[in-house]
């Protein structure tokens, strides 16, 4: 016989992982329409993977196996790993991110709920410091079929073609021309100009990439699963710090938009920066910690060696979460300071 | 008029409609009455009859034990059959002290007489109320007279009159008001005068638009300037009086404070009404309106004598055969009941049966993602999840940190949280356990004192018996040296003999060499005489039976507690 209150409303761990999952959706169909199915490929990997893992170290824990392998957490690290990681990656790589993901990142810590470290990022940042050549293999804007796209991720594709069929995102593009050796003569603009790369905003193809997840993650916010806070903090950092920078000095730094919609930024700003477990819970927390995340993003892309900052930015961040909760802690009703320990 | 928001709360589906379709019906008298002495908060009334003893309708039968406590009275005529412990409306299931009459059919009244609160002194008044059995009918049992002072400046700026009635399914005060309304607003009248409050504010959640309607009648009837009927947003808690007060006035009174510094105060109308029964009719508190609803075949208000069973009470909205458990008051705040062979009290609001299918098993609990769902539907404030790692990991002073007590229990964050854990469990789990710790520390504490006090007292005693000793010990001697010193009186001067009896009588411990051994021994012995003493804490020697029932419930609900909190703990934790 349980305690009151004895209503409860329908809501469950496994429905607000089923609903990330949904929202994921139309980045993923725009990823399939650009670059061809391989995405697919490495999503059903990883989640294989995932669930796998999630059994085997559920069964080691003595946890139940129904109730825990349902609840689709698993499934959402499976699917954050292989939408950023390239994904014509071979497919031992994806399989060994997520198995890292899943057992040290998330049941090392405690499992479900007890992660200081999003799993994800933990993944990735292994894997580029580990394997950065691996983690290039971006594909080009020519369209290849599914077939070499499998013989690629399987290591059944001649070496010497590989180069030709991938590409660096157009974030590694820049930095790299920028930071090359006559980078006295090159700016923004001419890195990126008659860059076929190149859409309308940033990289042809993963801007609507991005676009897919600016939708997804929308719906999050309208559902409820989300708040408002994380993404806007999030992006809206990022926006000013390129609009600033890039007023101040457009030969050498990307516009906001650039940002925006280049690399990670929009599924980090709705499914990256705002898993719950490892990101702050106060409303002013999530401010902090997502402009923490934009501002580390934009320092590593702008000044550091990695073409994308976010995994970094994250972990980092993760670090500061007790702190920034500590600190933040939202006035309580009746109380006059933040935090006060003594009423009234 | 402007209105004011509370953050959080909920929105369940709010099951009122079933039982506002018959008007408030009259619960016949039943032949024995089981009336608890303790039905408010504060102290055990004492009993003032006996077995054998006849009674009437409205005599008085508990008296309340000094101010914090209200009084008891006999809810019809007959004879007192026994005054023994008896099982309480309680989910422990607990025994208290109960008055158990067997009713006569004749109903007698005792004298009634109206009282004139305006030719009394407000002590008076206050005293009245007390020994009518006048409290808090809101659920809380609060006894009102204890809340009648007007506060600073002898003036009171808004007097509430809360019929929010915001949990699901309870309609009590929504058939009262459609009823009663004027029965109420002369109730208020007498609260206004006697808090010399400067307006009137009732607060009614907007889907009860008829009793909205009822009440402004009967303000605009009574000619009230000074009162307004307010519809207020239908949101679970906002009948809570702290959400109510902050919706109506936007004042927000702190855990702890009371509501008067802050110019206002709050009642519920059944409490306005039985003010208005005991003082304009002289008729104390022995019956209040009761929902009986849920797995019921024909859920209704009911009118009922405080002592009748509740089973007697349920079985006239005939509970459906798949009814499986009993709840005292509503679905969100409501306990759960350990029998229906409990007497309805003043704090029974409502008797909701239940039934798997209406209250299903709360599914098997997640651990925490910190999601914040219980965050924002927090009306405190709080972070309900920060407060649960901490009640869960027993780090209570953290919890208190995060300001644990200010949590009114209403049960939101449990209602909204996707892991399905028992929140509220936890929080009641911290707060007897933080309870328990401050009153046995406070028991050492006292222990340690008196022990302290009595080593002290004991030591100086001895010291000073032993002083007096030494002094006529050392007396003698001078008066032996004085006779030897008188002798000799040709041949020394008398005057050097006098200083070793001054010294002697005034300094003797600090001159052991001095000192005579049998001395010695007699403090050794009151020393050792004062730590053989035992030491037993004075509050828990001489109790009497109904105390050590009532800490052997304590105890019991504390495991309860303690049994219910654990399961939820996982294994391997």
């Amino acid at each position: 016989m349980n305690n009151s209150p004895y209503l409860r409303q329908a809501a469950s761990v496994q429905s607000v992982m089923l609903r990330v999952l949904l929202a994921l959706l139309p980045g993923i169909a725009a990823y399939v329409w650009f670059f061809g199915a391989a995405i697919v490929l490495q999503i059903v990997l990883a989640s294989l993977t995932a669930l796998a893992a999630e059994a085997l170290v559920l069964h080691l824990r003595g946890k139940p196996l129904a109730i825990f392998l349902t609840d689709g957490s698993a499934l959402v690290t499976a699917w954050l790993i292989a939408l950023s990681f390239p994904p014509l990656a071979p497919w031992w790589l994806v399989v060994l991110a997520t198995l890292i993901a899943i057992i040290v990142a998330k049941h090392l810590y405690g499992g479900l709920g007890q992660n200081p470290f999003n799993p994800a990022m933990v993944a990735f940042a292994l894997m580029i410091v580990a394997y950065p050549q691996f983690m290039s293999r971006w594909p080009g804007t020519d369209a290849i079929d599914f077939a070499t796209q499998w013989q690629i991720i399987f290591g059944l594709h001649a070496n010497q073609t590989l180069d030709a069929l991938t590409m660096a995102t157009p974030l590694d593009a820049l930095r790299t021309a920028l930071h090359s050796t006559n980078a006295t003569t090159v700016t923004v603009a001419s890195a990126l100009a008659h860059n076929p790369a190149i859409g309308l905003m940033a990289g042809r193809g993963w801007e609507w990439v991005a676009a897919g997840h600016l939708v997804g993650g929308l719906w999050l916010v309208q559902q409820r699963i989300i708040t408002w806070h994380l993404p806007t903090a999030f992006l809206a950092t990022l926006f000013l710090l390129a609009g600033l920078a890039s007023t101040i000095n457009p030969s050498e730094f990307a516009g906001p938009l650039f940002h925006l919609f280049g690399g990670g930024a929009m599924l980090a700003a709705f499914f990256i920066v705002t898993d719950p477990v490892s990101a702050a819970t106060t409303p002013y927390g999530k401010l902090i910690f997502a402009a923490g995340v934009a501002l580390l993003t934009w320092i590593i892309r702008s000044f550091g060696a990695y073409p994308d900052g976010i995994a970094f930015a994250v972990l980092l961040m993760n670090i500061a979460v007790p702190l920034i909760d500590m600190a933040t802690q939202p006035r309580v009703f009746g109380h006059k300071k933040n935090g006060s320990n003594h009423h009234g | 008029m402007q209105l004011f928001d509370f953050n959080g709360g909920v929105t369940p589906d709010y099951h009122k409609e079933a039982s506002t379709q018959s008007p408030i019906a009259v619960s016949p008298a039943p032949t024995f009455l089981v009336i608890p002495l303790h039905q408010s908060i504060g102290g055990t009334p004492r009993p003032l009859v006996s077995a054998g003893d006849r009674v009437l309708k409205g005599q008085r039968i508990g008296a309340a034990d000094g101010d914090m406590s209200s009084a008891i009275h006999a809810s019809t005529s007959g004879h007192v059959v026994a005054v023994e412990m008896r099982r309480m409306p309680h989910p422990s299931g607990l025994s208290a002290l109960c008055v158990v009459i067997k009713a006569d059919g004749r109903d007698e009244w005792i004298a009634r007489q109206s009282f004139d609160y305006r030719s009394h002194t407000a002590a008076e008044t206050r005293d009245y109320l007390r020994d009518a059995g006048v409290v808090g009918l809101g659920g809380a049992v609060f006894p009102t007279h204890l809340k009648m002072s007007p506060g600073k400046g002898d003036k009171l700026d808004t007097l509430i009159i809360n019929g929010a009635e915001c949990e699901p399914f309870i309609t009590c005060d929504d058939l009262l008001m459609r009823e009663r309304a004027e029965a109420i607003i002369q109730g208020v009248v007498i609260l206004r005068d006697l808090l010399a409050a400067g307006r009137v504010l009732v607060g009614i959640e907007d889907n009860k638009p008829q009793a909205v309607a009822a009440m402004t009648a009967a303000v605009q009837a009574g000619g009230h300037q000074d009162m307004a009927v307010v519809a207020v947003p239908t949101r679970y808690p906002a009948g809570g009086a702290k959400q109510l007060i902050r919706v109506l006035t936007g004042i927000e009174v702190p855990h702890g404070k009371r509501s008067t510094d802050y110019g206002v105060q709050c009642f519920n109308v059944g409490t306005a009404h039985a003010i208005h029964e005991a003082i304009n009719l002289g008729q104390p508190l022995i019956s209040r309106i009761v929902t009986v609803a849920g797995n019921v075949a024909a859920p209704r208000n009911y009118e009922v004598l405080l002592g009748t069973s509740m089973e007697a009470l349920l079985t006239q909205s005939q509970p459906l055969p798949d009814t499986d458990r009993l709840i005292m008051g509503g679905p969100m705040m409501g306990v759960s009941l350990p029998s229906k062979d409990v007497p309805v009290v003043k704090a029974t609001n409502c008797i909701l049966a239940g039934s798997k299918k209406l209250f299903p098993p709360p599914p098997p609990e997640m651990p925490c993602i910190r999601c914040g769902e219980c965050a924002t539907a927090c009306p405190a404030d709080l972070q309900p999840f920060e407060l649960y790692w901490f009640s869960r990991a027993k780090i209570f002073g953290k919890a208190q940190e995060y300001h644990l007590f200010d949590c009114i229990e209403c049960g939101c964050c449990s209602y909204v949280c996707p892991s399905h854990i028992p929140l509220v469990d936890y929080y009641r789990f911290a707060k007897s356990e933080i309870w328990a710790n401050e009153s046995e520390k406070a028991a050492a504490d006292q222990a340690r004192e008196q022990y302290e006090f009595r080593q002290l007292r004991e030591a100086r005693e001895a010291q000073e018996k032993a002083a007096r000793l030494a002094a006529r010990t050392a007396a003698g001697r001078a008066a032996a040296t004085n006779a030897l010193a008188v002798a000799s009186d040709a041949t020394s001067d008398a005057t050097p003999a006098a200083a070793p009896v001054a010294k002697s009588a005034t300094t003797p411990a600090t001159e052991p060499a001095q000192t005579p051994s049998p001395q010695a021994a007699l403090i050794a012995a009151a020393l050792e005489r004062a730590r053989a003493q035992q030491v037993q804490p004075a509050n828990t020697t001489n109790l009497t039976p109904e105390q050590q029932a009532e800490i052997a419930a304590i105890e019991a609900r504390r495991a309860q507690i303690r049994a219910q909190a654990h399961p939820h703990l996982p294994p391997d934790d």
